[in-house]
């Protein structure tokens, strides 16, 4: 299992925010993205989803039992700033549309929604509207969804933004549960994970002498 | 897929009530028009199915520009737009989950307003008809004015500008068939069938544009 | 641990510097090329006889026609255009058919105005519904919109890329909507007005018609590649002063780091 990373480059807008990230994560590795407000922490981590058409470069993924030519980005879960979840619709019509719409990657799978709920501490609040939650509960249910469905590759940016303690190591402690099931976990974050063994890549950003393609 | 459609016809239902509005709007437009053109009820009778298709249309128009607007501001369009189930598709489940929560109102409510016009029987079922296979069309198309209202800071008028000149056939043939059911000398079947031709040649070209929109408009 | 390379040469995919040499060795003469159709073409349509049934008012025609021409061939040019930004990225295709849109709407306002004014003493009237005037019209109204579609985005990549899709959504219903309109035309008119074109034309008049038509496809072409080159100017110039914004930006933020 392993998501390749190969001579990356994007642009936003006109500007080259970074060029030639190229780095290689296996299964149960992890990676955290520093760096400051605007270095391209959410655009690399965008470019890796395939949500955002890199400038050169690719994202390859490899697995057993996968085709070789499969977008990376089916393996991967993503957590962007926002929740992606309905607040008119309750928590469990929420996560139950997630984990039957995207569904499991093979080689693994999703726990259910009762359990998913379990896991971020929020069992007995899940038959409520999502727009009932606090933030704080807004963003564990969120987390949430990476559990309905099994996808190896986690995509995290600013997880832990605007939370508690509390649940800072409650989103740790599932973070390592993933990377010990041989998951990989690639984050952007200003607060340290917990995460002993992970990588850091240092994001610059704009370093001053972009060539505009005009 | 189906979770998909089940979702969105939950939202439509739930959320702020899009249809209800729709309706609403169909109902005004072609309540001002009397008020407009004067209480002659055969002058009413004359233009009723045009009136009525207009109204739809607009009514149709109304609602667009939120198709994938809600999906962005939460964060779910991402999301859908990293799944692999071919986007085409995806976007025509979308569209059919908001056709059914916001056209088909319209083709229900469309026999009241015949009623207002002073439309008879045959003109009545006509226009409902022909708004029951062409409304598909109007959302297929829009589709991909609201795919472009993604990339937009503010959508809204522009999609519907867009949109309007790409719905002129559907207009056309939509009242036409209408037309030809109560006026003798003009058969029913030649601009229906071209009407059901426009609304599935829609259903292809209009997802696989807003698909192809969806995935350029990303940032 | 991976490293952000330093900033190399970018190896560009489309060459605007290459475009904008080429485009002012050509553009004289073109220009030039221009003038000298008009003046022939505009000699050719005065020097004519008037038609014995529509008088002087033929000569509106040598304008008129190729306008109409030229309001086609601009859409298409644009979704040829639009093909390269969607399929190729390429950056000239993005700036070829953002330029080309202004221009589109400008000549098919001519085509529109030119029938009005020959309408006028024709049918008596400054607007008919006629199949043609309404379709040209609803084109005129996809040019407006999509000029407004590019005006509103601020991202000219996205805008690009978004507008592109929509030039060709377009580009496949133009024949529907052709088609459409000349079905409810005749619905609705069954006594055709008079049209030109179709039936025979006498080489009287057909020589200053192609050679005016010759001209205005010149024309497009200069003002075409002209705006181009405004467009890649325009482009350099933004860049530039965000690159200004960027760089003084730095230097604010390193004199507050050196200073706490």
């Amino acid at each position: 299992m392993r998501l390749m990373v190969e001579a990356l480059s994007a642009r936003r807008g006109e500007d080259l925010i970074f060029r030639d990230i190229s780095f290689t994560l296996d299964g149960g590795q992890s990676m955290v993205l520093t760096g400051r407000n605007g270095s391209g922490k959410s655009t690399l981590l965008r470019a890796v989803s395939g949500l955002l058409r890199p400038e050169s470069g690719r994202v390859i993924w490899h697995s057993e039992g996968t085709d070789a030519d499969i977008r990376a980005a089916e393996a991967c879960h993503y957590l962007g700033h926002r929740n992606a979840m309905k607040a008119e619709l309750s928590v469990s019509e929420n996560l139950g549309f997630w984990k039957s719409f995207i569904g499991d990657f093979p080689g693994g799978h999703g726990v259910s929604v009762g359990e998913a709920a379990e896991a971020v501490g929020l069992g007995d609040i899940a038959h409520l509207p999502f727009g009932y939650l606090s933030a704080g509960q807004q963003r564990r249910m969120a987390f949430a969804k990476l559990l309905v469905a099994w996808k190896p590759v986690w995509i995290l940016d600013e997880p832990t933004a605007a939370l508690d303690v509390s649940a800072e190591s409650v989103f740790t402690a599932l973070i390592k549960t993933h990377l010990s099931q041989g998951g990989i976990v690639l984050a952007a974050t200003h607060q340290p994970l917990g995460l002993e063994n992970a990588r850091e890549l240092k994001m610059t950003g704009f370093a001053g002498g972009t060539e505009s393609m005009w | 897929m189906i979770a998909l459609l089940l979702r969105d016809l939950k939202l439509s239902v739930r959320a702020g009530g899009g249809a209800l509005i729709g309706v609403l709007f169909f109902t005004t437009v072609v309540a001002v028009i009397p008020f407009g053109v004067g209480p002659d009820l055969n002058l009413l009778s004359r233009i009723g199915p045009a009136i009525v298709w207009i109204g739809a249309l607009l009514s149709a128009l109304l609602g667009l520009d939120r198709m994938f607007q809600t999906d962005r501001e939460d964060g779910s369009l991402d999301l859908i737009l990293m799944q692999e189930h071919p986007l085409a598709l995806t976007v025509l489940v979308k569209c059919l989950a908001h056709w059914l929560g916001n056209g088909l109102p319209l083709v229900i409510a469309s026999p009241l307003l015949g009623l207002f016009m002073n439309m008879d029987e045959v003109a009545i079922g006509a226009t409902m008809l022909t708004l029951l296979v062409g409304t598909p069309a109007l959302t297929f198309i829009g589709a991909v004015g609201a795919a472009v209202a993604v990339a937009l800071p503010r959508g809204g008028l522009l999609v519907s500008i867009l949109v309007l000149p790409l719905a002129i056939p559907v207009l056309i043939f939509g009242v036409s068939a209408s037309y030809a059911a109560v006026q003798d000398p003009a058969p029913f079947m030649p601009p229906f069938l071209i009407l059901v031709a426009i609304t599935m040649f829609f259903a292809v070209l209009g997802p696989l544009g807003a698909a192809l929109a969806l995935r350029n408009a990303g940032d | 641990m991976p490293q952000i390379a330093v900033l190399t040469k970018l190896t560009d995919l489309a060459n605007p510097t290459r475009f904008l040499g080429l485009a002012s060795r050509i553009l004289p003469w073109m220009a030039g090329i221009t003038a000298i159709l008009f003046a022939i073409g505009l000699y050719l349509s005065f020097a004519g006889e008037g038609d014995y049934q529509q008088g002087m008012t033929v000569r509106i025609m040598y304008v008129h026609v190729p306008a109409a021409w030229l309001s086609m061939m601009c859409y298409s040019v644009m979704a040829a255009s639009a093909i390269g930004t969607l399929v190729w990225r390429h950056p000239l295709a993005d700036v070829s058919h953002k330029a080309a849109a202004p221009l589109g709407a400008a000549f098919t306002l001519i085509a529109l105005a030119t029938g009005s004014l020959w309408g006028k003493p024709m049918w008596g009237t400054w607007w008919v519904w006629d199949a043609r005037l309404t379709s040209v019209f609803v084109l005129f109204l996809m040019y407006l919109g999509l000029i407004a579609l590019n005006r509103a985005m601020d991202d000219p990549g996205k805008a690009a890329r978004v507008s592109s899709v929509l030039i060709l959504v377009g580009f496949v219903n133009i024949p529907i909507i052709k088609f459409s309109v000349e079905w409810w035309n005749t619905l609705h008119q069954p006594a055709s007005v008079i049209r030109m074109g179709g039936s025979t034309i006498d080489s009287t008049f057909l020589w200053p018609l192609l050679m005016m038509a010759i001209a205005f496809t010149m024309l497009f072409f200069t003002l075409h590649i002209a705006a181009m080159r405004n467009e890649i100017w325009r482009r350099r110039v933004s860049a530039q002063r965000r690159m200004a914004a960027r760089m003084a930006g730095q230097k604010t933020d390193n004199t507050v780091e050196k200073g706490a």
